[in-house]
């Protein structure tokens, strides 16, 4: 067969390799130098010293107080954020929707907000606010989660709306309450369970963002995972090189995950409407 | 042709403009599946051939492989005497019209109509004047303005037509083009198709896996199954002589009664002595079980109180009534009846099952 | 909040059935938490940058700030901020594009696609000092790749100064992270491109070249330009990188705001922070509002 339409196929598949090559080695290159960069020996060999203290909490402790103490905050962190950003923006944009319909450009326009100011004009304006948050809560890295939720409220706004927009969430709500449920129940017991997947992915978003965070932790002069890297560069270019690649790939590994709940979302969707 | 518009010309220009088309032995395989598995298949000119089949049997791939977007591993197609098979799709000068979402969302209806003839350099205003009318045709013109999305379902099908018309094509490929439609959108737009098959006269094949709507506009039906052609033939034929069980069986309802069978390609079921639609299918032994495919308005109820049978349940269909009996041995009957004798037939009246004396099919 | 309050009456569903407004009064608590967080942590910090920047040192008005963002090194880092992201964004958007467009041909729930996904979501927005320091780890005086260059091939990649710490290495850093962000941003107006209408032109007699003339890039063109817009505004916004690689001066915009706010505070200068942050604030909302039109028409086409 002359096979017009497999030579086409063929040419597409030619592109797509040295397409996917070229533009692979050079996002793979850095990583793979990070690698080499952190288990470069003394003499020029391979050392997996860098990695081996890293594992290890209490001597890494011991070696950089202030690098664990960045990642000690950076979990707690991206634990309060997501809990905060869940329970603020979740219920809200539930309530909005059945109840204030009217008011929901607006919160949109508001959740929407951050993507406009950057982070480093964010942190101009909060400094007087965090003036207060520190006179209040004192002057802890975990203080960092109420700037971190206005951060990641766009992502996990679009994350939320979007799974609410895949159900009839008005419907849901009035059987529920047809069936006598109060609307606490409508919220908890109704809604909730069907955003499972939007919710989650909110969250996992939100993990990401906060892992990665530099500019405000820095910049409100509290130590963070990125800070400490940061400062750790100046000392020892190696453990900062290290511990880059771990947090990176540990966002990778999130990010996979995220995408394989997404799809399971997709394929029990098809399946009800089929 | 000429420049004058087609939608003038009188019907029955078929012979004039249609082309014949014919596959031969085309084969093509996906992996382990054989979608075509040596089909054959002669369009006569001028002819609407509508392929009819369960999901999955080819008439996809069957088409696309007429409109050179598929390529067959073996086998030939032939446009008007000609081979085609080795030529791209853009040289084929086939018409298209897709399931849904084909139309260019960023053009207008008119816009869309005259892609075709913008691609062949036709100058703006005899392509905006060849545009109006094919809208015309399709009974949209009022819309043409308007974008895809600010259509309905059934009118951008209806532009989708025009844009495939719009290039004079050799041969028309419209695959379940209404089948994203509404039930009452679709009988109707069905029923139009047909009209302006008839009166541009182009050789058409007709993809759908719905039997109504193939043998409502079809000259002729051709049945799928497993990448081969079962039967081709008019649709009166399909439905009164279905050559193959399982012709017999896909289109329309078919009841299944055990029966044995008799002399000269006749059976025996029910105490009635029925002619075969295929002798040569009947089993060479005599008196062998089998089991005969009849359809309900074959099927008439006595009420009688020493029949053997009961009614079941009664639906009502408007003039006729679809009413299921079982007979003694458990067998489901279904018999069509006019509805003025619902009123004797309530469930559980006993009831005498008698079977026209029509051919009859075998199940495999 | 006065937002809420002055809010039409929301429960008013049909005409002249007015709800009780004690009872639209709960409904409205339900919401009062979020507003009355994002008022504390968003609208403050933005009014008191919109403010300040018209404050004098006195405390009274003033428009002495703005008028320093026409001082020539304001003006200076502005246009190198404008000139990287400009610059970042375009070659981004194209690589990103045909990363995209490679991997749309590819099966769509294929682990090849899904991998590239997630390592794109990672990349365009982890970024920050962790890009830096995989670069030093690259192209770093002792990097990797410059060791290598240097002792097998014999080339010296800093043999004209060390970019990689001034604005070259940043437009390098940043297209590491503008790539994958145009990928994430460009693939579903790839995915809503439908098989359908390649083969409807193809039908209609177009060839490829034809199909992509009038097609393809016609659809496309609001997609990818939106795309540009964003990743301009990613770059332009963009901090932790540039702050962990320069090391010295305050090339770009986002650096000069650091230097305001962490130095010692010179006379007239605690506010210019302020107007050069609602500087940035401007540009970055006007491409972002550009970037909403262009994003409603590609949705209407390709959603
Ligand atoms: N591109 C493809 N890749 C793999 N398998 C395919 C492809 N196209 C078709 N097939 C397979 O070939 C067989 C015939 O497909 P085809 O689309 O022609 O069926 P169809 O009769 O049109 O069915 P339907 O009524 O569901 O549209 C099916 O088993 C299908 O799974
Ligand atoms: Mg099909």
């Amino acid at each position: 067969m002359a096979g017009v339409i497999r030579r086409r196929a063929r040419r597409q598949r030619l592109f797509r390799w040295v397409v996917l090559t070229v533009l692979g080695i050079f996002f793979l290159l850095p990583l793979v130098a990070m690698l080499e960069f952190t288990t470069r020996g003394a003499g020029g060999g391979f050392s997996a010293h860098t990695w081996r203290l890293l594992v290890d909490w209490p001597k890494l402790t011991e070696t950089y107080p202030d690098l664990s103490t960045g990642i000690r905050a950076s979990f707690g962190l991206v634990l309060l954020t997501v809990a905060l950003t869940l329970v603020l923006l979740v219920p809200t944009v539930i309530w909005v929707r059945l109840r204030l319909p009217r008011l929901r450009r607006l919160v949109e326009f508001l959740c929407l907000l951050p993507l406009t100011i950057p982070a480093i004009v964010l942190v101009v304006g909060l400094a007087p606010v965090y003036a207060w948050v520190t006179y209040f809560l004192g002057g802890s890295p975990l203080t960092l989660t109420f700037a971190y939720t206005v951060l990641v409220l766009p992502y996990a706004y679009r994350s939320v709306d979007a799974g609410l927009s895949a159900i009839d969430v008005r419907t849901l709500a009035e059987a529920a309450r047809s069936l006598g449920a109060g609307w606490p129940t409508v919220i908890w017991r109704v809604v909730l369970p069907n955003i499972r997947s939007a919710v989650l992915s909110a969250a996992f978003l939100t993990v990401a963002l906060v892992l990665g965070e530099f500019t405000i932790a820095s910049l409100l002069n509290r130590t963070n995972l990125q800070v400490a890297v940061n400062l750790l560069g100046k000392s020892s270019a190696t453990m900062s090189v290290a511990v880059s690649l771990a947090a990176l790939l540990l966002a990778f590994v999130l990010l996979l995950l995220l995408s394989l709940v997404g799809d399971g979302r997709r394929r029990t969707l098809k399946k009800e409407i089929s | 042709m000429t420049a004058s518009p087609v939608a003038a010309e009188p019907v029955g220009a078929a012979a004039r403009h249609g082309v014949p088309v014919r596959l031969a032995g085309l084969r093509r395989s996906f992996g382990t599946t054989h979608a075509l598995d040596g089909l054959d298949l002669d369009l006569a000119p001028g002819e609407l051939v509508a392929l009819l089949g369960p999901s999955g049997c080819g008439k996809t791939t069957a088409l696309r492989v007429l409109a050179g977007l598929e390529e067959a591993d073996a086998g030939r197609v032939l446009v008007d005497g000609e081979d085609v098979t080795d030529r791209p799709v853009n040289r084929r000068g086939m018409g298209m019209v897709f399931q849904a979402y084909s139309l260019f969302p960023h053009l207008t209806a008119r816009e869309n109509v005259e892609f075709g003839l913008r691609l062949r350099g036709r100058p703006g205003a005899r392509r905006r004047q060849r545009a109006e009318e094919m809208l015309e045709l399709v009974g949209i013109a009022a819309h043409g303005h308007r974008f895809p999305h600010q259509l309905s379902g059934g009118q951008q099908q209806r532009v989708a037509l025009a844009r495939a018309l719009a290039i004079e094509p050799r041969v028309l490929l419209l695959d379940e083009p209404l089948s994203a439609l509404d039930a009452k959108v679709r009988v109707q737009l069905r029923d139009e198709i047909r009209r302006i098959q008839l009166e541009v006269g182009t050789t058409t094949l007709f993809v759908t896996h719905d039997q109504e709507e193939a043998l409502a506009v079809a000259d002729r039906v051709g049945v799928m199954r497993g990448g081969r052609l079962e039967q081709l033939a008019t649709p009166a034929e399909i439905y009164l002589r279905p050559a193959t069980a399982f012709v017999a069986d896909f289109v329309g309802l078919s009841n299944r009664i055990p029966g044995r069978s008799g002399p000269d390609g006749t059976i025996r079921v029910l105490g009635q002595t029925l002619p075969l639609v295929a002798p040569d299918a009947a089993p060479g032994t005599p008196d062998a079980p089998v089991t005969a495919l009849v359809r309900p308005e074959a099927v008439d109820l006595l009420p009688a109180p020493d029949g053997d049978a009961r009614v079941l349940a009664a639906s009502f269909l408007g003039p006729i009534s679809r009413v299921s009996v079982t007979l003694p041995d458990g067998t489901p009957v279904v018999a069509q009846v006019g509805s003025d004798r619902l009123a004797d037939l309530t469930p559980g009246t006993p009831v005498r099952v008698r079977l026209r004396p029509a051919p009859v099919a075998l199940a495999s | 909040m006065a937002v809420v309050t002055t809010m039409p009456d929301p429960g008013a569903q049909a005409p002249g059935v007015r709800p009780h407004p004690a009872r639209r009064r709960v409904r409205l608590l339900g919401v009062v938490p979020f507003f009355g967080y994002v008022g504390i942590f968003l609208a403050v910090p933005t009014l008191v940058v919109a403010v300040g920047a018209v404050t004098g040192d006195d405390g009274g008005f003033t428009l002495d700030n703005l008028a320093r963002l026409g001082d020539s090194y304001v003006l200076a880092a502005f246009g190198r901020s404008i000139l990287l992201s400009a610059v970042t964004a375009l070659l981004g958007a194209v690589l990103g594009a045909l990363l995209g467009y490679a991997l749309v041909t590819a099966r769509p729930d294929g682990l090849l696609r899904r991998a590239v996904t997630a390592a794109s979501g990672v990349l365009a927005q982890f970024g920050g000092v962790t890009l830096a320091f995989a670069f030093i780890a690259t192209i770093g005086l002792s990097g990797f790749v410059t060791e290598f260059l240097r002792d097998r091939v014999g080339i010296d990649i800093y043999a004209s100064g060390v970019w990689l710490f001034e604005l070259p290495g940043l437009l390098l850093v940043y297209a590491y992270f503008q790539i994958p962000l145009m990928v994430i941003v460009f693939l579903p107006a790839l995915d809503g491109i439908r098989p359908q209408w390649r083969e409807a032109a193809a039908s209609l007699g177009g060839s490829t070249w034809q199909y992509w003339r009038l097609v393809g890039m016609p659809l496309l063109a609001p997609p990818f330009l939106g795309g540009t817009l964003l990743l301009f505004a990613n770059a332009f916004s963009a901090y932790a990188t540039a702050a962990a690689l320069v090391s010295q001066g305050s090339p770009i915009v986002p650096l000069q705001i650091r230097g305001a706010l962490t130095s010692e505070v010179v006379l007239g200068q605690q506010n210019l922070g302020k107007a050069m942050a609602l500087g940035m604030i401007v540009v970055v909302a006007l491409v972002m509002w550009l970037y909403a039109l262009l994003q409603k028409r590609s949705a209407k086409w390709l959603g």
